[in-house]
Protein backbone atom coordinates (compact mmCIF):
# COMPACT_ATOMS: atom_id res chain seq x y z
CA UNK A 1 0.00 0.00 0.00
CA UNK A 2 0.97 3.75 -0.68
CA UNK A 3 -0.17 5.73 2.79
CA UNK A 4 0.11 9.96 1.92
CA UNK A 5 -0.34 10.99 5.57
CA UNK A 6 -0.44 14.96 6.04
CA UNK A 7 1.06 15.53 2.90
CA UNK A 8 1.96 19.26 1.79
CA UNK A 9 3.94 19.90 -1.24
CA UNK A 10 4.85 23.65 -2.69
CA UNK A 11 6.88 24.83 -5.55
CA UNK A 12 8.68 27.99 -3.96
CA UNK A 13 6.00 29.73 -1.93
CA UNK A 14 3.35 28.28 -3.75
CA UNK A 15 1.24 25.75 -2.51
CA UNK A 16 0.33 22.69 -5.41
CA UNK A 17 -0.62 19.93 -2.78
CA UNK A 18 -2.57 20.64 0.87
CA UNK A 19 -2.82 18.09 3.62
CA UNK A 20 -3.24 14.99 1.44
CA UNK A 21 -3.75 11.72 2.58
CA UNK A 22 -4.79 8.89 0.49
CA UNK A 23 -4.37 5.12 0.77
CA UNK A 24 -3.21 3.31 -2.99
CA UNK A 25 -4.46 -0.20 -1.74
CA UNK A 26 -1.65 -2.96 -3.64
CA UNK A 27 -2.88 -4.50 -6.82
CA UNK A 28 -5.43 -3.41 -9.39
CA UNK A 29 -5.30 0.21 -11.16
CA UNK A 30 -5.91 3.19 -9.19
CA UNK A 31 -6.56 6.45 -11.55
CA UNK A 32 -5.71 10.10 -10.31
CA UNK A 33 -8.22 12.20 -11.93
CA UNK A 34 -8.51 16.47 -11.50
CA UNK A 35 -8.30 19.34 -13.99
CA UNK A 36 -5.42 21.07 -15.08
CA UNK A 37 -3.01 22.19 -12.30
CA UNK A 38 -4.71 20.35 -9.67
CA UNK A 39 -1.85 18.62 -8.65
CA UNK A 40 -2.05 14.88 -9.97
CA UNK A 41 1.62 14.97 -11.32
CA UNK A 42 3.18 16.63 -8.36
CA UNK A 43 1.12 13.76 -6.25
CA UNK A 44 2.40 10.90 -8.60
CA UNK A 45 6.24 12.06 -7.69
CA UNK A 46 5.80 12.58 -4.37
CA UNK A 47 4.68 8.68 -4.23
CA UNK A 48 7.53 7.82 -6.32
CA UNK A 49 9.91 9.35 -3.69
CA UNK A 50 11.20 12.19 -5.99
CA UNK A 51 9.06 15.26 -4.52
CA UNK A 52 10.11 15.14 -0.91
CA UNK A 53 7.12 16.94 0.49
CA UNK A 54 7.26 19.99 2.48
CA UNK A 55 5.14 18.16 5.38
CA UNK A 56 3.58 15.06 5.98
CA UNK A 57 5.01 11.50 5.02
CA UNK A 58 4.98 8.56 2.42
CA UNK A 59 5.33 5.26 2.88
CA UNK A 60 5.19 2.73 0.34
CA UNK A 61 4.64 -1.02 1.46
CA UNK A 62 5.58 0.90 4.85
CA UNK A 63 9.08 2.16 3.82
CA UNK A 64 9.61 5.63 3.21
CA UNK A 65 10.79 6.39 0.16
CA UNK A 66 13.30 9.11 0.89
CA UNK A 67 15.09 6.66 3.50
CA UNK A 68 16.14 4.47 0.84
CA UNK A 69 18.85 4.38 -1.73
CA UNK A 70 18.24 5.48 -4.89
CA UNK A 71 18.20 2.71 -6.98
CA UNK A 72 16.64 0.46 -4.41
CA UNK A 73 13.48 2.61 -4.60
CA UNK A 74 13.92 2.33 -8.33
CA UNK A 75 13.28 -1.19 -7.91
CA UNK A 76 10.13 -0.73 -5.76
CA UNK A 77 8.80 2.19 -7.61
CA UNK A 78 8.90 2.32 -11.52
CA UNK A 79 7.71 6.15 -12.94
CA UNK A 80 6.71 6.73 -16.12
CA UNK A 81 7.43 10.24 -16.45
CA UNK A 82 5.53 13.06 -19.19
CA UNK A 83 6.81 13.95 -21.72
CA UNK A 84 10.49 13.45 -21.18
CA UNK A 85 13.29 15.20 -22.98
CA UNK A 86 15.78 13.40 -24.04
CA UNK A 87 19.04 14.48 -26.05
CA UNK A 88 21.25 11.55 -26.09
CA UNK A 89 21.06 9.65 -29.05
CA UNK A 90 19.65 6.17 -28.41
CA UNK A 91 17.89 3.42 -30.10
CA UNK A 92 14.66 2.25 -28.94
CA UNK A 93 16.10 -1.11 -27.53
CA UNK A 94 18.87 1.21 -25.49
CA UNK A 95 15.92 3.12 -23.87
CA UNK A 96 14.10 0.02 -22.91
CA UNK A 97 17.56 -1.39 -21.96
CA UNK A 98 17.74 1.73 -19.35
CA UNK A 99 14.75 -0.02 -17.37
CA UNK A 100 17.34 -2.31 -15.82
CA UNK A 101 19.50 0.21 -14.51
CA UNK A 102 18.27 -0.24 -11.16
CA UNK A 103 19.28 -3.47 -11.39
CA UNK A 104 22.58 -4.17 -12.32
CA UNK A 105 23.89 -0.67 -12.00
CA UNK A 106 25.86 -0.78 -15.34
CA UNK A 107 26.71 -4.78 -15.38
CA UNK A 108 23.83 -6.43 -17.55
CA UNK A 109 23.03 -9.96 -17.26
CA UNK A 110 21.69 -12.65 -19.72
CA UNK A 111 18.55 -12.21 -17.22
CA UNK A 112 18.29 -8.34 -18.10
CA UNK A 113 18.18 -8.91 -21.85
CA UNK A 114 15.69 -11.56 -21.84
CA UNK A 115 13.81 -9.11 -19.90
CA UNK A 116 14.03 -6.07 -22.43
CA UNK A 117 13.57 -8.19 -25.72
CA UNK A 118 10.08 -9.43 -23.34
CA UNK A 119 9.59 -5.78 -22.77
CA UNK A 120 10.29 -4.74 -26.52
CA UNK A 121 7.62 -7.73 -27.80
CA UNK A 122 5.39 -7.22 -25.42
CA UNK A 123 4.55 -3.67 -26.63
CA UNK A 124 5.26 -3.98 -30.71
CA UNK A 125 8.66 -2.65 -30.56
CA UNK A 126 10.44 -5.15 -32.22
CA UNK A 127 10.48 -3.86 -35.58
CA UNK A 128 11.90 -0.44 -34.22
CA UNK A 129 14.35 -2.30 -31.69
CA UNK A 130 17.63 -0.63 -33.44
CA UNK A 131 15.56 2.43 -34.64
CA UNK A 132 16.84 5.96 -33.15
CA UNK A 133 14.16 7.46 -30.91
CA UNK A 134 14.80 10.85 -33.12
CA UNK A 135 13.12 8.96 -36.01
CA UNK A 136 10.00 7.75 -33.92
CA UNK A 137 6.71 9.21 -33.75
CA UNK A 138 5.25 10.49 -30.52
CA UNK A 139 3.31 6.97 -29.82
CA UNK A 140 5.70 5.24 -30.83
CA UNK A 141 8.31 6.99 -28.19
CA UNK A 142 5.46 6.69 -25.59
CA UNK A 143 5.32 3.23 -26.69
CA UNK A 144 9.06 3.01 -25.95
CA UNK A 145 9.35 4.97 -22.56
CA UNK A 146 6.44 2.73 -21.60
CA UNK A 147 8.17 -0.30 -22.36
CA UNK A 148 11.10 1.12 -20.76
CA UNK A 149 9.54 1.46 -16.91
CA UNK A 150 7.93 -2.26 -17.26
CA UNK A 151 11.34 -3.37 -17.59
CA UNK A 152 12.30 -2.20 -14.52
CA UNK A 153 10.07 -5.01 -12.89
CA UNK A 154 8.64 -2.74 -9.96
CA UNK A 155 5.76 -3.97 -7.85
CA UNK A 156 4.36 -0.55 -8.21
CA UNK A 157 4.03 1.30 -11.52
CA UNK A 158 3.43 4.95 -11.21
CA UNK A 159 2.39 5.99 -15.13
CA UNK A 160 1.85 10.07 -15.67
CA UNK A 161 -0.27 10.65 -18.47
CA UNK A 162 0.75 6.96 -20.32
CA UNK A 163 -1.79 6.99 -22.93
CA UNK A 164 -0.57 10.36 -24.55
CA UNK A 165 -0.05 10.63 -28.05
CA UNK A 166 -1.13 6.74 -28.26
CA UNK A 167 -3.83 5.73 -30.94
CA UNK A 168 -6.62 4.30 -29.84
CA UNK A 169 -5.92 0.56 -30.31
CA UNK A 170 -2.43 1.00 -28.69
CA UNK A 171 -4.24 3.20 -25.77
CA UNK A 172 -6.81 0.03 -25.30
CA UNK A 173 -4.07 -2.40 -25.49
CA UNK A 174 -1.81 -0.55 -22.80
CA UNK A 175 -4.33 -0.64 -20.51
CA UNK A 176 -5.35 -3.89 -20.90
CA UNK A 177 -1.70 -4.90 -20.62
CA UNK A 178 -2.07 -2.86 -17.39
CA UNK A 179 -5.32 -4.54 -16.56
CA UNK A 180 -3.96 -7.99 -16.41
CA UNK A 181 -0.82 -7.30 -14.78
CA UNK A 182 -2.74 -5.74 -11.95
CA UNK A 183 -4.89 -9.02 -11.49
CA UNK A 184 -3.89 -11.21 -8.87
CA UNK A 185 -1.75 -13.78 -10.27
CA UNK A 186 -2.62 -17.55 -10.51
CA UNK A 187 -0.14 -18.92 -7.31
CA UNK A 188 -2.25 -15.95 -5.70
CA UNK A 189 0.48 -13.41 -5.55
CA UNK A 190 -1.06 -10.11 -5.66
CA UNK A 191 -0.22 -8.50 -9.29
CA UNK A 192 1.82 -5.54 -9.94
CA UNK A 193 0.21 -2.29 -8.56
CA UNK A 194 -1.03 0.45 -11.15
CA UNK A 195 -1.09 4.46 -10.17
CA UNK A 196 -1.65 6.22 -13.47
CA UNK A 197 -2.41 10.28 -14.30
CA UNK A 198 -5.52 9.89 -17.15
CA UNK A 199 -7.44 13.03 -18.62
CA UNK A 200 -9.62 10.00 -20.05
CA UNK A 201 -12.40 9.86 -17.62
CA UNK A 202 -13.93 6.95 -19.84
CA UNK A 203 -10.49 4.80 -19.81
CA UNK A 204 -10.52 5.40 -15.95
CA UNK A 205 -14.15 4.65 -16.09
CA UNK A 206 -13.43 1.29 -18.13
CA UNK A 207 -10.39 -0.01 -16.56
CA UNK A 208 -9.51 1.65 -12.71
CA UNK A 209 -10.43 -0.28 -9.57
CA UNK A 210 -10.25 3.00 -7.93
CA UNK A 211 -10.19 6.16 -8.04
CA UNK A 212 -8.83 9.13 -6.48
CA UNK A 213 -10.11 13.12 -7.78
CA UNK A 214 -8.38 15.87 -6.91
CA UNK A 215 -9.14 19.66 -7.01
CA UNK A 216 -6.85 22.50 -6.08
CA UNK A 217 -4.49 20.51 -4.56
CA UNK A 218 -6.60 18.81 -2.06
CA UNK A 219 -8.22 14.95 -2.67
CA UNK A 220 -12.01 15.86 -3.33
CA UNK A 221 -12.86 12.07 -3.18
CA UNK A 222 -11.35 8.82 -3.20
CA UNK A 223 -12.37 5.07 -3.18
CA UNK A 224 -13.72 2.59 -5.76
CA UNK A 225 -14.42 3.61 -9.55
CA UNK A 226 -18.36 3.89 -8.98
CA UNK A 227 -18.22 5.65 -5.97
CA UNK A 228 -16.01 8.56 -7.40
CA UNK A 229 -17.03 8.59 -11.06
CA UNK A 230 -20.81 10.30 -9.95
CA UNK A 231 -22.02 13.18 -11.97
CA UNK A 232 -22.08 15.53 -8.96
CA UNK A 233 -18.07 14.05 -8.20
CA UNK A 234 -17.05 14.76 -11.54
CA UNK A 235 -19.15 18.44 -11.93
CA UNK A 236 -17.26 19.43 -8.38
CA UNK A 237 -13.61 18.17 -9.72
CA UNK A 238 -13.82 19.64 -13.72
CA UNK A 239 -16.46 22.67 -13.23
CA UNK A 240 -18.73 20.58 -16.09
CA UNK A 241 -21.67 18.66 -15.98
CA UNK A 242 -21.26 15.40 -16.95
CA UNK A 243 -24.06 12.07 -17.27
CA UNK A 244 -22.55 8.71 -16.53
CA UNK A 245 -24.30 6.03 -17.89
CA UNK A 246 -23.45 2.12 -16.99
CA UNK A 247 -22.09 -0.24 -19.90
CA UNK A 248 -21.35 -3.56 -19.83
CA UNK A 249 -21.42 -2.96 -15.56
CA UNK A 250 -18.89 -0.21 -16.08
CA UNK A 251 -19.94 3.75 -15.64
CA UNK A 252 -19.41 5.54 -19.20
CA UNK A 253 -18.81 8.90 -18.65
CA UNK A 254 -20.85 11.48 -21.02
CA UNK A 255 -19.61 15.18 -20.75
CA UNK A 256 -22.46 17.79 -21.57
CA UNK B 1 -0.37 -5.75 -27.52
CA UNK B 2 2.48 -8.47 -27.55
CA UNK B 3 4.49 -9.75 -30.50
CA UNK B 4 5.44 -13.43 -31.60
CA UNK B 5 8.62 -15.06 -31.10
CA UNK B 6 11.16 -12.70 -29.58
CA UNK B 7 14.69 -12.72 -31.52
CA UNK B 8 17.74 -13.32 -29.65
CA UNK B 9 19.36 -10.31 -30.14
CA UNK B 10 16.23 -7.62 -29.60
CA UNK B 11 17.56 -6.46 -26.32
CA UNK B 12 21.23 -5.42 -28.02
CA UNK B 13 20.11 -3.43 -30.81
CA UNK B 14 21.94 -0.19 -30.33
CA UNK B 15 22.07 2.74 -33.13
CA UNK B 16 26.28 1.45 -33.19
CA UNK B 17 26.91 -2.10 -31.54
CA UNK B 18 29.29 -2.34 -28.76
CA UNK B 19 32.02 -4.63 -30.86
CA UNK B 20 31.39 -1.91 -34.08
CA UNK B 21 32.11 1.46 -31.37
CA UNK B 22 35.02 -0.63 -29.60
CA UNK B 23 36.71 -1.29 -33.06
CA UNK B 24 36.15 2.21 -33.99
CA UNK B 25 37.94 3.32 -30.39
CA UNK B 26 40.32 0.84 -31.92
CA UNK B 27 40.86 2.58 -35.19
CA UNK B 28 41.51 5.60 -33.39
CA UNK B 29 43.91 4.69 -31.04
CA UNK B 30 45.91 3.07 -34.04
CA UNK B 31 45.62 6.76 -36.05
CA UNK B 32 46.76 8.14 -32.39
CA UNK B 33 49.50 5.75 -32.69
CA UNK B 34 50.33 6.51 -36.36
CA UNK B 35 50.45 10.26 -36.20
CA UNK B 36 52.13 10.33 -33.25
CA UNK B 37 55.28 8.44 -34.43
CA UNK B 38 55.05 10.81 -37.65
CA UNK B 39 55.72 13.17 -35.41
CA UNK B 40 58.61 12.14 -33.27
CA UNK B 41 60.50 10.33 -36.30
CA UNK B 42 59.48 12.48 -39.34
CA UNK B 43 62.82 14.14 -40.37
CA UNK B 44 64.42 13.24 -38.00
CA UNK B 45 68.43 14.43 -38.13
CA UNK B 46 70.96 15.89 -36.09
CA UNK B 47 71.76 15.27 -32.40
CA UNK B 48 69.02 12.74 -32.50
CA UNK B 49 68.69 12.21 -28.45
CA UNK B 50 68.21 15.90 -27.92
CA UNK B 51 65.79 16.51 -30.75
CA UNK B 52 63.65 13.01 -29.71
CA UNK B 53 63.49 14.54 -25.95
CA UNK B 54 62.37 17.76 -26.95
CA UNK B 55 59.84 16.62 -29.21
CA UNK B 56 58.57 13.68 -26.90
CA UNK B 57 57.57 16.90 -24.50
CA UNK B 58 55.93 18.64 -27.24
CA UNK B 59 54.01 15.75 -28.42
CA UNK B 60 53.09 14.33 -24.50
CA UNK B 61 52.12 18.30 -23.68
CA UNK B 62 49.78 17.95 -26.77
CA UNK B 63 47.91 14.52 -25.86
CA UNK B 64 47.43 15.68 -22.42
CA UNK B 65 45.88 19.03 -23.82
CA UNK B 66 43.79 17.17 -26.21
CA UNK B 67 42.76 14.52 -24.12
CA UNK B 68 41.61 16.44 -21.51
CA UNK B 69 39.80 18.83 -23.73
CA UNK B 70 38.29 16.38 -25.39
CA UNK B 71 37.06 13.86 -22.49
CA UNK B 72 35.92 17.36 -20.21
CA UNK B 73 33.52 18.51 -23.11
CA UNK B 74 32.18 15.42 -23.43
CA UNK B 75 31.55 14.72 -19.66
CA UNK B 76 30.22 18.53 -20.05
CA UNK B 77 27.85 17.74 -22.25
CA UNK B 78 26.28 14.80 -21.17
CA UNK B 79 25.80 16.38 -17.23
CA UNK B 80 24.75 20.40 -18.39
CA UNK B 81 22.06 18.12 -21.52
CA UNK B 82 23.57 20.20 -24.35
CA UNK B 83 25.72 19.54 -27.18
CA UNK B 84 26.59 22.53 -28.22
CA UNK B 85 28.35 24.24 -24.99
CA UNK B 86 31.73 23.91 -23.83
CA UNK B 87 33.46 24.45 -20.48
CA UNK B 88 35.76 26.76 -22.06
CA UNK B 89 32.33 28.91 -22.00
CA UNK B 90 32.05 29.26 -17.97
CA UNK B 91 34.63 32.28 -18.05
CA UNK B 92 37.87 30.07 -17.74
CA UNK B 93 39.74 31.06 -20.59
CA UNK B 94 38.90 34.88 -19.45
CA UNK B 95 40.53 34.26 -16.01
CA UNK B 96 43.23 32.65 -17.36
CA UNK B 97 43.96 35.99 -19.80
CA UNK B 98 42.64 38.30 -16.68
CA UNK B 99 45.33 36.36 -14.76
CA UNK B 100 48.38 37.14 -16.91
CA UNK B 101 47.60 40.51 -18.02
CA UNK B 102 46.52 41.27 -14.29
CA UNK B 103 50.24 39.58 -12.98
CA UNK B 104 52.16 41.84 -15.67
CA UNK B 105 50.42 44.93 -14.72
CA UNK B 106 50.61 44.77 -10.80
CA UNK B 107 54.82 42.72 -11.17
CA UNK B 108 55.67 44.84 -14.48
CA UNK B 109 57.45 42.24 -17.11
CA UNK B 110 60.43 41.39 -15.19
CA UNK B 111 58.54 40.27 -12.33
CA UNK B 112 56.00 38.68 -14.37
CA UNK B 113 59.30 36.33 -15.98
CA UNK B 114 60.85 35.89 -12.36
CA UNK B 115 57.49 34.08 -11.15
CA UNK B 116 59.04 30.66 -13.30
CA UNK B 117 57.20 28.32 -15.15
CA UNK B 118 56.62 25.77 -12.21
CA UNK B 119 55.11 28.51 -9.83
CA UNK B 120 53.38 29.92 -12.72
CA UNK B 121 51.57 26.40 -13.72
CA UNK B 122 50.36 26.00 -9.84
CA UNK B 123 49.12 29.43 -9.71
CA UNK B 124 46.92 29.43 -12.12
CA UNK B 125 45.73 26.08 -12.03
CA UNK B 126 45.01 26.75 -8.48
CA UNK B 127 43.24 30.14 -9.29
CA UNK B 128 40.99 28.57 -11.55
CA UNK B 129 40.29 25.52 -10.16
CA UNK B 130 39.24 27.86 -7.08
CA UNK B 131 37.32 30.66 -8.89
CA UNK B 132 35.03 27.56 -10.55
CA UNK B 133 34.85 25.92 -7.44
CA UNK B 134 33.16 29.06 -5.20
CA UNK B 135 31.29 29.64 -8.25
CA UNK B 136 29.86 25.76 -7.71
CA UNK B 137 29.59 25.81 -3.95
CA UNK B 138 27.65 29.54 -4.46
CA UNK B 139 25.27 28.11 -7.48
CA UNK B 140 24.92 24.48 -6.62
CA UNK B 141 23.88 24.54 -2.81
CA UNK B 142 20.84 24.01 -3.15
CA UNK B 143 21.06 21.13 -5.56
CA UNK B 144 21.78 20.86 -9.62
CA UNK B 145 18.30 21.80 -10.43
CA UNK B 146 19.49 24.35 -12.84
CA UNK B 147 23.11 23.91 -14.44
CA UNK B 148 22.26 26.31 -16.61
CA UNK B 149 22.37 29.10 -13.88
CA UNK B 150 26.37 27.80 -13.27
CA UNK B 151 27.05 27.84 -16.82
CA UNK B 152 25.16 31.77 -17.23
CA UNK B 153 27.40 33.29 -14.41
CA UNK B 154 30.93 31.60 -15.83
CA UNK B 155 29.44 33.72 -19.33
CA UNK B 156 28.93 36.85 -16.87
CA UNK B 157 32.18 36.35 -15.07
CA UNK B 158 33.96 35.78 -18.41
CA UNK B 159 32.22 39.16 -19.77
CA UNK B 160 33.81 41.01 -16.54
CA UNK B 161 36.96 40.29 -17.01
CA UNK B 162 37.04 40.48 -20.33
CA UNK B 163 36.08 44.28 -19.99
CA UNK B 164 38.54 44.25 -16.83
CA UNK B 165 41.02 43.29 -19.08
CA UNK B 166 40.87 45.31 -21.81
CA UNK B 167 41.47 48.16 -19.11
CA UNK B 168 44.44 46.73 -17.63
CA UNK B 169 45.41 46.16 -21.08
CA UNK B 170 45.51 49.75 -22.02
CA UNK B 171 47.33 51.14 -18.70
CA UNK B 172 50.48 48.70 -19.37
CA UNK B 173 53.70 50.00 -20.91
CA UNK B 174 53.57 49.16 -24.66
CA UNK B 175 56.62 46.94 -24.75
CA UNK B 176 54.81 45.44 -21.35
CA UNK B 177 51.57 44.44 -23.51
CA UNK B 178 53.83 42.63 -25.93
CA UNK B 179 54.56 39.96 -23.21
CA UNK B 180 50.88 39.72 -22.45
CA UNK B 181 49.68 38.95 -25.78
CA UNK B 182 52.67 35.87 -26.14
CA UNK B 183 51.27 34.81 -22.46
CA UNK B 184 47.72 34.42 -23.45
CA UNK B 185 47.53 33.10 -27.07
CA UNK B 186 48.04 29.03 -26.51
CA UNK B 187 51.43 27.48 -27.17
CA UNK B 188 52.97 24.53 -26.79
CA UNK B 189 56.13 25.38 -27.47
CA UNK B 190 57.30 26.67 -24.43
CA UNK B 191 55.65 23.79 -22.00
CA UNK B 192 57.88 22.68 -18.70
CA UNK B 193 58.54 18.92 -18.13
CA UNK B 194 57.59 19.38 -14.46
CA UNK B 195 53.78 21.16 -14.93
CA UNK B 196 53.71 18.54 -17.79
CA UNK B 197 54.51 15.40 -15.51
CA UNK B 198 51.86 17.55 -12.98
CA UNK B 199 49.50 17.96 -15.77
CA UNK B 200 49.88 13.76 -16.69
CA UNK B 201 49.18 12.66 -13.15
CA UNK B 202 45.83 14.73 -12.93
CA UNK B 203 44.48 13.82 -16.36
CA UNK B 204 45.42 10.39 -15.72
CA UNK B 205 43.53 9.84 -12.21
CA UNK B 206 40.49 12.72 -13.84
CA UNK B 207 40.21 9.84 -16.76
CA UNK B 208 40.10 6.91 -14.34
CA UNK B 209 37.68 8.44 -12.33
CA UNK B 210 35.81 9.65 -15.02
CA UNK B 211 36.05 6.31 -16.79
CA UNK B 212 34.30 5.09 -13.46
CA UNK B 213 31.69 6.97 -13.35
CA UNK B 214 30.77 6.00 -17.10
CA UNK B 215 27.61 3.72 -16.43
CA UNK B 216 26.11 6.35 -14.02
CA UNK B 217 26.90 9.04 -16.89
CA UNK B 218 24.74 7.05 -19.49
CA UNK B 219 21.59 7.14 -17.37
CA UNK B 220 22.70 10.73 -16.74
CA UNK B 221 22.18 11.12 -20.61
CA UNK B 222 18.28 10.36 -20.36
CA UNK B 223 18.09 13.79 -18.59
CA UNK B 224 17.88 14.75 -14.85
CA UNK B 225 13.90 13.63 -14.47
CA UNK B 226 14.31 10.12 -16.09
CA UNK B 227 17.70 9.50 -14.91
CA UNK B 228 16.40 10.22 -11.04
CA UNK B 229 13.07 7.92 -11.59
CA UNK B 230 15.50 5.14 -12.79
CA UNK B 231 17.73 5.35 -9.40
CA UNK B 232 19.99 8.09 -9.84
CA UNK B 233 21.76 10.51 -7.42
CA UNK B 234 21.66 13.30 -10.35
CA UNK B 235 22.38 16.22 -8.23
CA UNK B 236 25.43 14.22 -6.75
CA UNK B 237 26.69 12.84 -10.20
CA UNK B 238 26.63 16.39 -11.31
CA UNK B 239 28.19 17.89 -8.81
CA UNK B 240 31.31 14.78 -9.37
CA UNK B 241 31.68 15.30 -12.96
CA UNK B 242 31.40 19.60 -13.00
CA UNK B 243 34.83 18.59 -10.77
CA UNK B 244 36.70 16.54 -12.97
CA UNK B 245 35.74 18.55 -15.86
CA UNK B 246 37.24 21.75 -14.13
CA UNK B 247 39.78 20.20 -13.30
CA UNK B 248 40.96 18.16 -16.56
CA UNK B 249 39.91 22.19 -18.28
CA UNK B 250 42.31 23.78 -15.30
CA UNK B 251 45.12 22.16 -15.83
CA UNK B 252 45.34 22.14 -19.85
CA UNK B 253 44.65 25.70 -19.56
CA UNK B 254 47.01 26.34 -16.89
CA UNK B 255 49.89 23.95 -18.91
CA UNK B 256 49.72 26.01 -22.60
CA UNK B 257 47.07 28.82 -22.13
CA UNK B 258 43.35 28.98 -23.90
CA UNK B 259 41.69 26.70 -26.40
CA UNK B 260 38.23 27.35 -26.79
CA UNK B 261 36.89 25.33 -28.92
CA UNK B 262 39.07 22.53 -29.23
CA UNK B 263 36.81 20.43 -26.73
CA UNK B 264 33.87 20.77 -29.38
CA UNK B 265 35.63 20.05 -32.21
CA UNK B 266 36.54 17.02 -30.20
CA UNK B 267 33.41 16.10 -28.82
CA UNK B 268 31.31 16.86 -31.75
CA UNK B 269 34.05 14.78 -33.83
CA UNK B 270 34.05 11.48 -31.18
CA UNK B 271 29.84 11.71 -31.22
CA UNK B 272 29.92 11.64 -35.43
CA UNK B 273 32.54 9.03 -35.72
CA UNK B 274 31.21 6.37 -32.26
CA UNK B 275 27.23 7.44 -32.36
CA UNK B 276 27.31 5.69 -28.84
CA UNK B 277 25.43 6.61 -25.78
CA UNK B 278 28.12 4.81 -23.66
CA UNK B 279 30.52 6.89 -21.88
CA UNK B 280 32.51 3.82 -21.22
CA UNK B 281 33.62 4.27 -25.36
CA UNK B 282 32.65 7.59 -25.53
CA UNK B 283 35.43 9.26 -22.90
CA UNK B 284 38.26 7.12 -24.16
CA UNK B 285 37.44 8.06 -27.65
CA UNK B 286 36.89 11.48 -27.13
CA UNK B 287 40.00 11.67 -25.49
CA UNK B 288 42.00 10.06 -28.37
CA UNK B 289 40.24 12.44 -30.77
CA UNK B 290 41.45 15.69 -29.20
CA UNK B 291 44.67 13.97 -28.65
CA UNK B 292 44.62 13.37 -32.84
CA UNK B 293 43.65 16.29 -33.44
CA UNK B 294 46.56 18.43 -31.78
CA UNK B 295 49.14 15.38 -33.17
CA UNK B 296 48.02 15.28 -36.59
CA UNK B 297 47.63 18.80 -36.65
CA UNK B 298 50.90 19.76 -35.22
CA UNK B 299 52.82 16.87 -37.64
CA UNK B 300 50.82 18.50 -40.21
CA UNK B 301 51.71 22.29 -39.78
CA UNK B 302 55.67 21.71 -38.35
CA UNK B 303 56.93 18.68 -40.17
CA UNK B 304 55.07 18.78 -43.26
CA UNK B 305 54.37 22.54 -43.84
CA UNK B 306 57.29 24.37 -41.69
CA UNK B 307 55.23 25.96 -39.51
CA UNK B 308 55.70 26.83 -35.85
CA UNK B 309 52.21 28.51 -34.05
CA UNK B 310 49.41 28.00 -36.91
CA UNK B 311 47.88 25.17 -35.43
CA UNK B 312 46.16 26.77 -32.35
CA UNK B 313 44.88 29.30 -34.51
CA UNK B 314 43.65 26.74 -37.06
CA UNK B 315 41.88 24.58 -34.11
CA UNK B 316 40.45 27.43 -33.16
CA UNK B 317 38.72 28.58 -36.49
CA UNK B 318 37.88 24.70 -37.42
CA UNK B 319 36.79 24.47 -33.65
CA UNK B 320 34.48 27.91 -34.62
CA UNK B 321 32.55 26.58 -37.92
CA UNK B 322 31.83 23.02 -36.18
CA UNK B 323 29.53 25.45 -33.26
CA UNK B 324 28.52 27.56 -36.02
CA UNK B 325 27.58 24.36 -38.08
CA UNK B 326 25.97 22.38 -34.47
CA UNK B 327 23.84 25.62 -34.05
CA UNK B 328 22.84 25.76 -37.94
CA UNK B 329 21.90 22.30 -37.87
CA UNK B 330 19.95 22.11 -34.56
CA UNK B 331 17.66 25.30 -36.23
CA UNK B 332 17.21 22.92 -39.14
CA UNK B 333 15.94 20.56 -36.77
Amino acid sequence: MIELANLSYQAGETPILQDVSVAVPRGGITALIGANGAGKSTLLHCMAGLNRPATGAVAIDGADPFAMADRARARLVALLQQSPSIVARLSVADLVGFGRWPHHGGREAAEDRAIVAEALAAFELGGLAGRSLETLSGGQRQRALVAMVWAQSAPWLLLDEPLNALDPRHAHDLMARLHGLSRPEPEGAVGRSVVLVVHDINAAARWADHVVALRDGRVHAAGPCDEVLTPDCLHEVFGLRFDVIRHEGRPVVIPG
Amino acid sequence: MAERGVPADLATRSLLPRALATRRCLWLALALGLASAGFLLWQLQGPVGIILGLRLSKLAALVVVGSAAGAATLIFQTVIGNQLLTPNLMGLDALYVFLQTGLVFVLGGVGYAAIGPGWSFVMNAGVLLGVVLGIFRVFLRGGVRDVTRVVLSGVVLGLLLRGMTELMGRLIDPSEFSIVQQAVVASFGRVDRAELMVAAVALILALGLAWRMAPALDVAGLGRPVARGLGLDHDRLVQRALMLVVVLVAVATALVGPLMFLGLLASSLTRFLVPTHRHALLIPAAAMTGALILVAGQFVFERLMGQQSALEVVVEFFGGLVFLALVLRRRRA
